[in-house]
């Protein structure tokens, strides 16, 4: 009798412990979430920017005669093939598999590095031509939006080093689980504003002549 | 060459300043600072201070450093307004006061910029520290962390923005630096770099807040508390920290790239190579018109809580309160443009923004109503909140009249840039904002320290604020019907004005009175503080959860979390007779943590490098930032538990209402 009330009394005492974790978990998420939204103003007022200056070509070249689309097609295939790792990697630490986790991530990384690498190009490309963001508002503009994405990329970049470190030497336990799932929140936002970039930027005005 | 590198545009000279009053208020700065360090050290208050405060991570004490940071800025905002009048009384005719122009340009630029976002966001975040954890029934704020470094990152700003009184020089631009005028060409110092910095650094800190008291009030609130059981001032925070969320990162954008203009060469806003001046006008107050909104909700949230403890009933028209708040949160995105009427959008738009403007009129004026019905028939006390609240109510309807008025386009033509507009937003921001951070401060000053403020000196400071704003304003109105411009630092006698800016200039001088009977009110209610001790914990018979907790508060908030069963839950507590009874539990809290301070020391370093070109220091700075972040988020358990016998030992110490409502 006193042994199962005990038995119970502990129990009780895990459910109360493990619905605080999970409380604590789930403000995590909606915080982040919630920052993800403000990250989204932030993006959309550079897009704005985007969208006023994007004729202001100040007799420089036009988003038409400068972007070269099949370029851009292959840095978007690359970010999105990444985004697909980066959830492959979620799944296997569902499936608590340590060493799939660490594999996945690299490829994510390796991934997000080669786009990094390729959109540098591009504008070092630009800038040798003269085409840097001083010649003109539409080329600061480009220059900002685009780049700040590649900001962002940069973070996630350093952000998924720091998670095969710690999933490294921590494992997976709750705490680099919640981190790692914050992290492809992170990863997967960024791709959608790629989406966007190459929708906007790229496509309609390097696209169509207007 | 490698010198310019190094020391950036400190190697150009013209670092320090070369008018007298600059020099010296700078000289009084660095003096005030040395007198303060001294006395930590003499007094052997290191360690305490490093322990209890500067790593703290509990949101009543980063409120009270809020407040502390908040009214130091207040009275540099305010001599800078004393030396306007002053200006403006005597450089009239062959005149020309104390001030030159350029540096007039500065000390109105100053004002502007630090009352907003130094002084009005500082009260604002420091009530909401203080009050709204308690007020829902929470232990701390979500991301108790993250609060401790948005505080730190808004007193770097504030830092960084009284440097430029001593090395280089502030922004002549206005408080919202339009350019064409703060591009490099025609403001080619470090003045707007300063502006830009400063506040890209505090904005950044008041973002995280933003996202920090979302969460926190949609994740934390006590059992039982649904959104429509949750008191108003709560209501109110939640309306602004969503605005916050929304508007912020658009300010983020605009001081970056007019900072990328300024550094990098690029065109967003330029006159010339295809910039457009007008987008940054309309990115600036598409933050800007939330701004007010999100300054003056939680003030329209203690006036509430205010009106209705004093008039001992509850808030009359709950409901509508809470869809008045929210109506104003979309609103107020929608009516950024009548700002700049005559920037020549077109009668259509112009006609859209003006009428959307008058919307707004409607939601404010339930809210108005509702605080009148809520006094009718209530047994009020006229306590100095309520002073401060009888101030708002006057003047606030007034300036809202003026407001609705300019919001016809046509008239606005006409009052653009003048002083009419000015004495319009003033009244509104010095009666709804100041007055309820004022009534706010005294409202739960108990709650925080443990004794009530001397009342009697309360009220005369009210009223020598509330005469004091209408002799400074009222001239201000008719001045601007005159054709007064804002910022105008001399006037040709032949105008007339000479006696309506004396006039605004002895307003002045009684507000100046009304502060320092405020400060008289502070010092001598520490003195006597053994005669307004609050043992009950609820000194003003209040209704809701803050009161139900010792003044001041436990570390813990609450040693059991609250249940909520109605809108006024305190009330509803101490008039049941059965209180469920629960028993303590061990605590998981937050550690110190001295990651905040070093994010913010950073920061300072990275905008400070950034003002002066110092291109070897900023990527330190940058680092440092990222370096902190990198140890905070991988190093091991950031909490620790707290004991039942810990909390028993605590709990028997103090006093609340219940070891009285046993009596």
């Amino acid at each position: 009798m006193r042994v199962s009330e005990l038995n119970s009394a502990v129990d009780s005492y895990k459910i109360n412990q493990a619905s605080l974790k999970a409380e604590a978990d789930s403000k995590t998420y909606f915080g982040f979430w919630v920052y993800l939204m403000t990250d989204c103003v932030l993006f959309a007022s550079l897009f704005a920017t985007f969208a006023v200056l994007h004729a202001n070509t100040f007799n420089g070249p036009s988003a038409h005669s400068l972007f070269s689309l099949p370029y851009a097609l292959a840095e978007t295939l690359i970010l999105l093939t990444s985004s697909f790792t980066c959830g492959l990697a979620i799944l296997a630490a569902q499936n608590k598999a340590k060493r799939l986790v660490l594999f996945w991530l690299l490829i994510t990384f390796l991934l997000g590095l080669a786009f990094l690498v390729l959109e540098f190009r591009e504008f070092a490309n630009f800038v040798n031509q003269g085409d840097s963001w001083r010649r003109s508002g539409f080329l600061s503009s480009y220059f900002t939006l685009v780049a700040t994405h590649g900001l962002h990329i940069t973070i996630g970049l350093l952000w998924i080093g720091t998670m095969m470190f710690q999933v490294l030497k921590k494992g997976l336990n709750r705490i680099t689980v919640r981190q790692l799932t914050l992290m492809s929140l992170f990863w997967h936002f960024l791709d959608l504003i790629w989406i966007f970039i190459f929708s906007v930027v790229y496509l309609i005005s390097g696209g169509l002549n207007i | 060459m490698y010198l310019a590198n190094l020391f950036g545009r400190f190697s150009g000279g013209n670092v320090f300043p070369t008018s007298l009053v600059t020099a010296a208020a700078a000289i009084g700065v660095v003096i005030l600072i040395i007198a303060i360090l001294l006395l930590i050290t003499l007094t052997r208050r290191w360690t305490w201070l490093w322990r209890e405060w500067l790593t703290t991570t509990n949101h009543k004490k980063i409120g009270v450093m809020y407040l502390i940071v908040a009214i130091l800025m207040l009275l540099r905002g305010a001599s800078d307004a004393a030396m306007m009048r002053l200006q403006q009384a005597t450089s009239v005719g062959s005149s020309h006061g104390f001030m030159s122009a350029s540096m007039f340009q500065q000390v109105a630029s100053a004002h502007g910029t630090i009352m907003i976002f130094f002084a009005a966001m500082g009260l604002m975040f420091g009530l909401i520290n203080l009050v709204l954890p308690l007020q829902i029934g929470a232990r701390d704020v979500a991301f108790p962390f993250m609060n401790a470094t948005s505080f730190w990152l808004f007193a770097a700003g504030a830092l960084l923005i009284n440097v430029s009184l001593g090395l280089g020089d502030f922004s002549a631009a206005g408080w919202l630096a339009y350019p064409p005028l703060s591009e490099l060409k025609y403001s080619p110092t470090t003045g707007v770099d300063y502006w830009i910095w400063s506040l890209q650094i505090a904005g950044i800190g008041s973002l995280m807040s933003g996202i920090n008291f979302i969460t926190t009030i949609l994740k934390e609130r006590a059992r039982g508390m649904s959104l429509m059981k949750m008191p108003l001032f709560s209501w109110s925070v939640l309306g602004a920290m969503v605005l916050v969320a929304f508007a912020f990162p658009i300010l983020t954008v605009t001081l970056a790239l007019l900072a990328l203009d300024r550094t990098l060469g690029t065109h967003f806003f330029t006159a010339g190579g295809g910039g457009n001046a007008m987008m940054y006008v309309n990115l600036i107050w598409a933050w800007g018109h939330p701004e007010v909104y999100i300054l003056v909700l939680p003030a329209f949230g203690i006036f509430s809580e205010v009106v209705s403890t004093f008039s001992s009933k509850s808030l009359f028209g709950y409901k509508s309160m809470v869809w008045a708040i929210m109506a104003i949160v979309v609103l107020s995105y929608g009516v950024w443009l009548h700002h700049f009427f005559t920037m020549g959008a077109g009668a259509n738009v112009n006609a859209v923004f003006g009428i959307a403007t008058m919307l707004i009129a409607i939601p404010t004026g339930v809210k108005i109503f509702n605080w009148l019905f809520t006094m009718y028939r209530g047994r009020i006390r006229f306590t100095s909140p309520m002073i401060w609240f009888m101030g708002f109510i006057f003047l606030f309807t007034m300036g809202g009249v003026a407001g609705v008025l300019m919001a016809v386009p046509a008239i606005d033509f006409q009052l653009h840039n003048s002083l009419f507009l000015v004495a319009h937003f003033h009244t509104m921001i010095v009666s709804g904002v100041l007055f309820g951070y004022f009534a706010g401060i005294t409202y739960w000053f108990p709650k925080v320290f443990g004794f009530r403020l001397n009342d009697k000196l309360g009220k005369y400071a009210a009223y020598l604020w509330i005469i004091g704003f209408v002799v400074a304003f009222g001239p201000l109105y008719i001045l601007g019907l005159m054709g007064a411009t804002r910022r105008l630092d001399h006037y040709s006698a032949a105008t007339g004005w000479h006696l309506l800016f004396v006039t605004a200039g002895i307003g002045g001088a009684i507000i100046a009175c009304g502060i320092a009977v405020q400060f008289v009110q502070v010092i001598y209610s520490i003195i006597k503080r053994d005669e307004t001790k609050d043992i009950t914990g609820d000194p003003w018979n209040g209704r809701t959860l803050e009161w139900s907790t010792a003044s001041p508060p436990p570390f813990y908030n609450f040693a059991v979390l609250p249940v909520v069963r109605s809108r006024d839950a305190f009330w509803d507590m101490k008039h049941r007779k059965d209180l469920p009874e629960s028993e303590i539990v061990a605590l998981h809290l937050p550690k110190n943590t001295p990651a905040g301070l070093f994010i913010a020391v950073f920061a300072f370093i990275f905008g400070f490098s950034m003002i002066w070109h110092l291109w070897v220091l900023a990527p330190i700075g940058l680092i440092g930032i990222i370096l902190t972040v990198l140890i905070r988020t991988t190093s091991g358990e950031h909490e620790e538990i707290v004991s039942v016998k810990t909390i028993n030992q605590i709990e028997a110490s103090m006093t609340s209402w219940k070891d009285y409502a046993r009596e």
